[in-house]
């Protein structure tokens, strides 16, 4: 019999490590014990994106969405929602900012902005049977592009929809494709398809989730591409450090075998194609086109300048087409759907030209300092204040938007002027930062500009491979200025410097690695200047984050005694009887930040030092 | 497994259109079982055992079954609620398994509401 309910819970990497294999196990053994495991199915779907309330479940038809549910709610879950019909007040979600239920998903924010494309499968299918993807409309487009159209008509297809890389470059697809498979037929020789799954920035995990909520899109993307660009083999480089993205596309694959969608002859059409999944060690620079290819090779994952392009001479020598995750996953729909639907979303007229605007989707991994931290797939051209303050659900404890990051470390910063720019390849680089991956962080006005640029610039230096000079003497230079301004020994000249040595990387780094790499400082100097001035003149850090330049010190008409703090510190800089004033010792603190964390009362400020010469 | 030809790809789509339907929260027609613990002790329980069935036999695709608490009435349990999407919907009240199977042939199929059974139609005035 057909299941009148189905639950699904999410089992993304964020919600099984809060336990969401657990919940799905003993909701099925309550569900036998109710007699009602023929009437409600329990399916583990992947990350459904609203990772900051995992483990999340969804409750269908019904639309309820639940958060933070564990082992211990589902008797009373299963008596009462799928015996009773009585969805579990306690367990339904809250939004931050008014705290009040909302139950059915279409009247959550951080669900109703969004335009699920790449993701449509996300919460909706088990993404490891194939069964469950071929019923959402999966491998309608396989078909249609192996017997109706040819590869020059998908080429043409892939163009006109204007899909653009959606790793970052923001090249056009069709226009790739096309390149290689007449690189092939040039030279005689056989090309190579290759999706790039070397997802390395801190803070991004857009690529890791499609593939686990929806590894077979991307199988289905390859294999289009594959008949398009004329080539029987593939490769995923999947970094070493998604096992559960590896295990659900290994396990794609292999079921895409078995029913004949992958290996020989293909639907009985004729054509050869396979995949194979190589995985790589995590460096970051590996997610370069050139480095990747090496890694494949089983060389050192270095890049090459790229006067000579990889869909000409990549992986041995082969003409090789590189895509991201993300890009392969649009293909399905654009073939079954049309290039007029994909195009119709997003900015740009790009029937002529794909190069004329950014159609489609994008999906970003919202994190840093904003309530909703998750993976979000909005239409391109949304503001960044859609963005971060209606599906991000703005920004917590009452602080203020100071800035936002696109584009992963070596993106540039957004300050709240900007918020109102259309979020699209084109508008995001004329604001000096970059699509990127999809990465995007959110800082609060308790964060320091200056501290921020050094941190991804210290992230950087630590990831470049080194092999040319601007990269990796320019980072480390611009890492040793950035630290002596928030320490407070910030030399007048040193912005002028800083703003050379980045011009220089610009110009002269080999890959896309160390051309951006300066961006995080660049941008900062162009829309926080001031913050750069107040650390070098006056050694003050006004956002009060830089330790050498701020101590901490005791509000006493807030702290109420209660003992937190002590108990918190580690270093027992913090004294005092309880319920009485307690005081902080300048001498021993480190200024970790455990008490402010802790103290209920926002008692612990930070005041600026002045700085001893 | 088998290899797969064009035309098994379909028929599994076409198998699990009813699936789909559930799990996207979308069809033309909704049956509210009332399971409170009236309904359950006057043997709501049995009636969408019955309804699950039918649905089932008649490979309804555009049909959800999906459950309640108390409606409130508990002297008339099992009771259900009728809703065809976009028209007001009717209560039934007094159910059996026999009963339910007429409702959905008659009022979710027929389009007519099954008015022997019928309790009212219209939700409650809420606010």
């Amino acid at each position: 019999m057909a299941y009148r309910t189905h639950c699904l819970v999410c089992a993304g990497t964020g919600c099984v490590s809060s336990k969401s294999y657990e919940l799905g196990i003993a909701l099925e053994n309550e569900l036998v014990k109710r007699g009602l495991a023929q009437e409600v199915q329990i399916v583990r779907t992947g990350c459904q994106g609203f990772c900051a309330e995992g483990p999340v479940t969804i409750v269908q038809p019904d639309g309820i969405l639940y958060c933070h549910v564990t082992v211990q709610d589902v008797p009373f879950l299963v008596e009462e929602h799928f015996l009773k019909g009585r969805p579990v007040k306690k367990l339904l979600y809250k939004t931050p900012a008014e705290k009040a239920l909302v139950p059915a998903l279409k009247d959550v924010p951080f669900f109703s902005k969004q335009k699920l494309v790449v993701l449509r499968n996300r919460g909706l299918i088990d993404p490891e049977k194939i069964d469950d993807y071929i019923a959402a409309d999966g491998y309608m487009a396989l078909p249609k592009a192996l017997t109706e159209m040819t590869p020059e008509q998908i080429i043409s297809e892939i163009k006109r929809s204007g899909l653009r890389g959606r790793g970052g470059g923001g090249f056009p697809a069709g226009v790739k494709w096309e390149t290689c498979r007449h690189a092939g037929q040039h030279r005689g020789i056989e090309p190579v398809v290759i999706c790039n799954a070397d997802e390395g920035d801190p803070g991004a995990f857009m690529d890791r989730s499609i593939i686990e909520c929806d590894p077979f899109a991307v199988v289905e993307g390859m294999t289009i591409a594959a008949r398009a660009i004329g080539t029987t083999q593939g490769f995923v480089y999947v970094r070493q450090e998604y096992p559960l993205a590896r295990h659900r596309l290994l396990k794609a694959l292999e079921q895409a075998r078995e029913y004949g969608l992958l290996g020989k002859n293909i639907l009985d059409t004729g054509m050869d194609f396979d995949i194979e999944i190589v995985q790589g060690a995590g460096a970051f620079v590996c997610g370069e086109s050139t480095a990747l290819m090496a890694s494949l090779e089983g060389k050192v994952g270095e890049p090459r300048a790229k006067y000579i392009h990889t869909v000409e001479y990549g992986y041995m020598d082969r003409p090789s087409n590189l895509n991201n995750v993300e890009t392969f996953a649009n293909v399905p729909l654009i073939i079954s759907r049309g290039a007029m639907w994909f195009s119709s979303m997003g900015t740009g007229d790009v029937s002529e030209n794909p190069w004329n605007g950014s159609s489609g989707t994008k999906v970003f991994s919202l994190s840093g300092t904003v309530n909703n931290t998750g993976l979000i797939e909005v239409p391109m051209g949304i503001t960044l204040r859609e963005i971060i303050f209606d599906i991000g659900g703005g920004i917590p404890k009452n602080r203020k938007f100071k800035a936002v990051q696109t584009g992963g470390p070596s993106g540039g910063f957004l300050p709240e002027s900007c918020l109102n720019l259309p979020v699209d390849f084109d508008s995001l680089a004329e604001a000096g930062t970059m699509m990127g991956s999809g990465g995007m962080v959110v800082a609060d006005d308790h964060a320091c500009m200056v501290d921020a640029a050094r941190y991804f610039i210290e992230f950087l230096t630590e990831e470049s491979c080194g092999k040319c000079v601007p990269c990796r003497e320019g980072l480390r230079s611009c890492a040793e200025v950035l630290s002596r301004i928030t320490q407070g020994k910030g030399r007048p000249e040193d912005v002028a410097l800083l703003e050379e040595v980045a011009q220089v990387m610009k110009d002269c780094c080999l890959c896309a690695l160390g051309t951006s790499a300066p961006d995080p400082v660049l941008t900062t100097i162009r829309y926080f200047k001031d913050e750069y001035d107040a650390h070098i003149e006056k050694h003050v850090c006004p956002a009060g984050a830089c330790k050498d330049l701020i101590e901490y010190a005791i509000d006493a008409a807030k702290c109420d005694g209660c003992h937190a703090c002590v108990n918190a510190c580690s270093v027992g800089a913090l004294t005092g009887e309880v319920k009485k004033l307690h005081s902080l010792n300048k001498a021993t603190c480190i200024k970790c930040g455990a008490c402010i964390e802790v103290c209920k009362r926002d008692a612990i400020t930070t005041l600026p030092r002045s700085y001893a010469a | 497994m088998p290899r797969m030809t064009i035309e098994d790809l379909k028929k599994i789509r076409e198998q699990a259109v009813r699936t789909m339907t559930v799990r996207a929260g979308e069809a033309r027609a909704r049956v509210i079982m009332h399971m409170g613990t009236c309904g359950i002790a006057a043997g709501a329980r049995e009636v969408m055992g019955a309804l699950l069935k039918e649905v089932e036999d008649l490979k309804l695709t555009d049909v959800i079954v999906t459950t309640s608490s108390c409606a409130g009435l508990c002297s008339r349990e099992p009771m259900a609620t009728v809703q065809l999407a976009g028209q007001t919907p009717v209560k039934y009240v007094d159910l059996t398994p026999e009963k339910i199977v007429q409702v959905l042939k008659q009022h979710v199929l027929g389009g007519k509401i099954a008015t022997e059974f019928a309790l009212a139609s219209g939700s409650e005035t809420t606010g």
